[in-house]
């Protein structure tokens, strides 16, 4: 048992970076995508908003995993891919590859959830930074964004958690991070029970991370309300 | 490119495609129900907090929401296949266990899955019903089975059916995920075509579409339920 601590736990951890850096990689370039996505859905512009609600469509009706090998193996076959060299970079590596799929699919759910917290915003606040002069840039800064993300936060707090959980079919396709390195380690030593708890645990270790960063920041935005009064509204449990 | 979507008629992937999808949503629906039975369960211990069953309830939602589902699916699989393959040889059904055995797993593990979540959905609908309503009842000397089946049960439905709706998106979105140990549905199809042709692209893409199909037309029969739900209470007030 001690062995088998000792030959799996380093392995898995070598896993664990690369799992938390494609999260990171990924919640980064999605939230900015599903930022742009949301606000173009509540744009008047019908060419906009119906990408948008075209792009949410697609990508939360199937699978990851469909995204995935979409990307990896299928537009490898394309000559457009293929001639494009920025392309074929971010297409040709299986870890930039399952970066660009976790991405645009985060990108559409965050989407969801910002619209959500945008369209809770008072119409009052907004029309009382109108008359208080303030340009389109500065109301969204100053009033729209931070209302909304207020109200955004616990919901996408599981969203996060789900980026973390997709980032296993990361290892479909060549990348070897926590979950690879399990299904390898499952099938060296045949120790599955033990194997698994070891990595069930590192995911854990990651979610409860990032709730307590949702949490705390959460607090901080509300900082403002009394603080016995509001009680914490973010994710309960895992 | 010259291999295009007639290719893929000619050469009969279609049947396989549409064989594929079937199981891909027998899979979902015998799963869902499977979660179903466990959330309802499972959601009425946590919400009463029966107390040595609601630590062990909160431990198993925690874990397999927090735990990739592949990594669940991997547990099962290698847990059971040896096992279960002595077990099938000696009885000398090996053949059978190559397609039965992989399809009993994916409906473990996604029922396991799906059940977490609908215990959640199950909780918080539970929790929705006003407190009035189960004093009144048992103010008016209502049996607890009695309670549950004419108060309890018909709200809770109503109100969990945009839960369950998410659930089952996810689900069936899950059961692409049991084509890595090899059972034969619309994603391990796809595999397998992608990889004997050589065109990955139109298999995904194809694949991806009849997903896209899947849900929508299940979007479509929960709107459906919603509406039909709520004229049932307009009518009542």
């Amino acid at each position: 048992m001690i062995e088998l601590i000792q030959l799996a736990v380093p392995v898995l951890l070598k896993g664990l970076w690369v799992t938390a850096a494609l999260t990171f990689v990924s919640v980064l370039i999605g939230f900015n995508l599903g930022l742009g996505l949301a606000l173009m859905r509540l744009s008047s512009n019908w060419l906009l908003s119906g990408f948008a609600k075209y792009y949410s469509t697609v990508f939360r009706g199937t699978p990851l995993l469909v995204q995935i090998f979409l990307f990896y193996y299928g537009l490898g076959q394309l000559s457009l891919i293929k001639d494009n060299a920025a392309l074929w970079w971010v297409i040709s590596d299986g870890s930039r590859c399952a970066v660009l799929a976790l991405a645009l699919n985060t990108a559409a759910y965050t989407s969801e959830i910002l619209r959500g917290g945008l369209m809770s915003v008072p119409v009052g606040l907004v029309e009382a930074a109108q008359a208080c002069g303030m340009s389109r840039m500065l109301r969204f800064r100053r009033i729209e964004f931070p209302l909304a993300i207020r109200q955004a936060l616990p919901a996408y707090g599981n969203e996060l958690i789900l980026v973390v959980k997709g980032t296993s079919l990361a290892s479909t396709i060549t990348v070897l991070e926590i979950t690879g390195y399990a299904k390898r380690l499952m099938s060296q030593t045949f120790a599955i029970f033990e194997i698994f708890a070891i990595a069930g645990v590192l995911y854990l270790v990651i979610n409860l991370l990032l709730i307590a960063i949702i949490r705390s920041m959460e607090r901080f935005l509300m900082r403002h309300e009394s603080s016995s009064g509001q009680k914490s509204t973010a994710l309960k449990s895992i | 490119m010259e291999f295009g979507l007639w290719q893929v008629w000619e050469a009969g992937w279609v049947t396989a495609i549409l064989r594929g999808a079937s199981i891909t949503i027998l899979v979902g629906l015998v799963s869902m129900a499977a979660g179903l039975v466990i959330g309802i369960v499972c959601g009425l211990i946590k919400w009463a907090r029966i107390f040595p069953l609601s630590l062990l309830v909160d431990a198993y939602t925690s874990l397999v929401r927090g735990v990739p589902e592949l990594l669940i699916i991997y547990l099962l699989f290698f847990s059971s296949v040896e096992f279960v393959t002595k077990v099938v040889t000696a009885f000398g059904y090996a053949g059978v266990a190559e397609s039965g055995y992989a399809f009993v797993i994916a409906v473990i593990a996604i029922g396991a899955i799906s059940g977490a979540y609908s215990t959640e959905v199950v909780r918080g609908a539970l929790g929705a019903i006003p407190d009035g309503h189960i004093e009144a009842a048992r103010a008016l000397g209502l049996s607890g089975a009695r309670i549950f089946r004419r108060i309890i049960a018909p709200q809770m439905l109503r109100i969990a059916v945009p839960g369950i709706n998410n659930v089952w998106q996810t689900t069936i979105k899950d059961t692409a995920l049991v084509s890595v140990v090899g059972l034969q549905e619309l994603m391990r199809i796809s595999f397998i075509g992608a990889n004997s042709t050589r065109h990955p692209f139109i298999f995904y893409l194809i694949a991806a579409v009849v997903y896209l199909a899947i849900t929508l037309v299940s979007q479509a029969g929960f709107d459906g339920i919603e509406r039909l739900l709520r004229l049932r209470t307009r009518k009542a007030v």
